[in-house]
């Protein structure tokens, strides 16, 4: 029964990495109707400046918060230069563009911080707690998780810029009628999901250890939280993110086991378009004709 | 949503004024050219684009003819190579029986895959076949199907002899047949496009709607299309099992099917000819590019992707037509 429940608790601690990826998809998702796959290179490329920044003698939060503010910039800079121009091309150009990213950032990334598996250092006190069902680790890394949701949540529902941001992604042309500059909330938009990436980034790297493909794996299980939860419902994705973290977790441990962990990503995707495409908690969409 | 792509016009005006028969001389020689004078390493590249080719062809038709975006086809060629792999190594058949096999049953999972996805539009299947092709590799790794795929091993099968005594050597037998299989499948693909079911196919690709009020069963023939497509992958994965002789899961890690989109992009999209240039793309410039770092192909191939898509969205098979129609309008 312990184990289980240790297994639960490890579920909820990666589910908050998979609910913050899932929450940057769909944040982007919501406003571009596009699914960045490049999310998680980028995420991996943040995770290597932090640790540089760490290893440089900076403090830990020190450089977190500045890891934050980099992605943030490197975000708005590929809206602005790469998506931008692209605005009004087909999904294939896009997906392509995002695939060109993909390549370039992982790639840069092992050329830049090169190929081989580093330890990354955790600013938590790295031990079991509370009898052994949970990691200090676990513990403050699902804490900054769901800080970083809440002040998100508090972002969009309560500032003006949060309302201008989700009225350009619900109904582009009428927020520009009344002042919102919509161009900008896309790119604030991109920012905001690069630095969420990071934070996730930095909050996994410690378990899974930091190496350019760091993220592969993780951005399925992000994609599958997202769908479960509903593309285009970003609490949804949120609970879909924790609820896969829960089910990888004990799959793995008691169904599949570990070599099959990514196919079980898969079962889950292949499930929600079979049985509830819209996910738990997303719109049925209808489209007039 | 509408997409902005138009239907492509399948031509029988001669390009350029000239004979279609002379283009027809010429492309052949220059298919048969290298027989005999690449050295044997050279051809053995050659085969590969070849091989890549008919993969892309096949990711071109649900992608580019279709519209529906698939980042996975590395799961088929993988599925096709091991099938191949499994035929000749564990139950002893010859090499060729493998090849229509492989392109049933990557037909079959193909339609599996696409039923789910392809209900829905828009990026589902891009996102489901990523998956896929993340999770492949785990797959064929894993223990309980060892006996048959060789885990991470992989399996080692044997180059076939050319048949009738046919005075070339083995790397000379299996570019013909790929040649050959190339035309084969090249000339199908043609002529699928320039049927009624072709134009179906690039009915739902540039108005769904409109094409469904027609008429058409948008589900059923994007699944299909996706099984098509899947199979030629397929195809060419089993071709590739022969050629290099060995399978392993970490041959079909997610970069495959990343190589072959970029190859479709690069070659053309909704070209036939595309593929073609996208093969020998995928198979040479990575070679030019590794001597500069490791890293430098995958730099290098995003860089060009995005240049692409910027600068030529028709690919190179775009840049050919218009130069056709330039050249057309200076005489």
């Amino acid at each position: 029964m312990n184990g289980f429940l240790h297994q639960v608790i490890a579920g909820i601690a990666t589910g908050g990495i998979y609910a913050s990826v899932a929450l940057a998809l769909v944040m982007i998702y919501q406003a571009t109707h596009h699914v960045n796959f490049a999310q998680g290179e980028m995420a991996t490329f943040s995770t290597y400046i932090a640790l540089t920044l760490v290893q440089s003698g900076m403090p830990f939060w020190v450089a977190f918060l500045a890891t934050v503010a980099i992605s943030f910039c490197i975000g708005v800079v590929i809206e602005r230069v790469l998506m931008r121009p692209m605005d009004k091309a087909s999904v294939l150009t896009h997906v392509g563009l995002f695939i060109g990213l993909v390549l370039v950032v992982s790639n840069l990334t092992g050329w830049v911080f090169d190929y081989t598996v580093k330890p990354f250092p955790t600013p938590f006190y790295d031990g079991p707690l509370l009898g052994g069902l949970v990691t200090g680790h676990e513990l403050g890394s699902t804490a900054v998780t769901l800080v970083v949701l809440g002040m998100v949540f508090l972002f969009f529902r309560y500032t003006r810029l949060g309302l201008a941001m989700r009225a350009a992604a619900f109904n582009p042309a009428s927020a520009r009628l009344v002042g919102v500059r919509v161009g900008w909330m896309l790119a604030l938009g991109w920012g905001l999901a690069a630095a969420i990436g990071a934070i996730a980034g930095i909050m996994v790297a410690p378990v899974v250890f930091l190496e350019p493909n760091m993220m592969l794996g993780i951005l399925l299980y992000a994609f599958a939280g997202a769908l479960l939860g509903g593309i285009d419902n970003p609490g949804g994705a949120v609970i879909g993110g924790f609820a896969v973290g829960i089910i990888e977790n004990l799959g793995g441990t008691y169904i599949v086991g570990t070599e099959l962990k990514l196919t079980l990503a898969l079962f889950i995707i292949i499930g929600v378009l079979l049985v509830k495409p819209a996910g738990l908690f997303g719109r049925v969409v209808l489209s007039r004709v | 949503m509408p997409s902005e792509t138009t239907l492509v016009e399948v031509s029988r005006r001669p390009a350029l004024g000239i004979d279609p028969r002379i283009l027809w001389g010429i492309g052949l020689a220059l298919l048969i050219a290298p027989l005999f004078m690449a050295e044997s390493y050279r051809l053995f590249q050659l085969t590969l684009a070849g091989i890549y080719a008919i993969a892309i062809l096949g990711l071109n038709i649900i992608t580019g003819y279709n519209g529906q975006i698939s980042l996975g086809h590395g799961a088929f060629y993988a599925v096709g190579a091991y099938v191949a792999a499994i035929m000749m190594d564990k139950l002893g058949l010859p090499y060729w029986t493998t090849l229509p096999s492989a392109a049933v049953i990557c037909g079959l999972v193909g339609y599996g895959i696409g039923f789910p996805a392809l209900r829905l539009g828009g990026l589902y299947l891009a996102l489901t076949t990523f998956s896929l092709a993340v999770a492949v590799p785990q797959i064929l790794k894993y223990k309980g199907i060892e006996d048959w795929t060789g885990g991470v091993q992989g399996v080692l099968v044997f180059k076939p002899d050319p048949p009738f005594g046919l005075p070339i050597s083995a790397d000379q037998y299996l570019y013909l047949l790929t040649v050959v299989l190339a035309l084969g499948v090249f000339l199908l693909v043609r002529n699928l496009m320039a049927s009624r079911i072709g134009r179906a196919i690039m009915a739902i690709r540039d108005h769904g709607l409109a094409a469904e009020a027609m008429g058409m069963d948008a589900a059923k023939l994007k699944t299909s299309t996706f099984a098509v497509s899947a199979g030629i992958t397929g195809l060419a994965g089993a071709l590739s099992a022969i050629a290099i002789e060995f399978v392993s899961p970490d041959s079909f890690q997610v970069s495959l099917s990343i190589t072959l989109f970029v190859g479709m992009v690069v070659g053309g999209v909704a070209s036939i000819i595309g593929p073609v240039f996208g093969g020998l793309f995928v198979v040479f410039v990575p070679n030019l590019a590794e001597e500069v770092s490791k890293a430098a192909p995958g730099v290098i191939y995003g860089i060009i992707l995005i240049v692409f898509l910027f600068v030529l969205p028709g690919g190179v098979a775009g840049l050919l037509r218009r130069l056709a129609t330039w050249l057309k309008r200076q005489s």
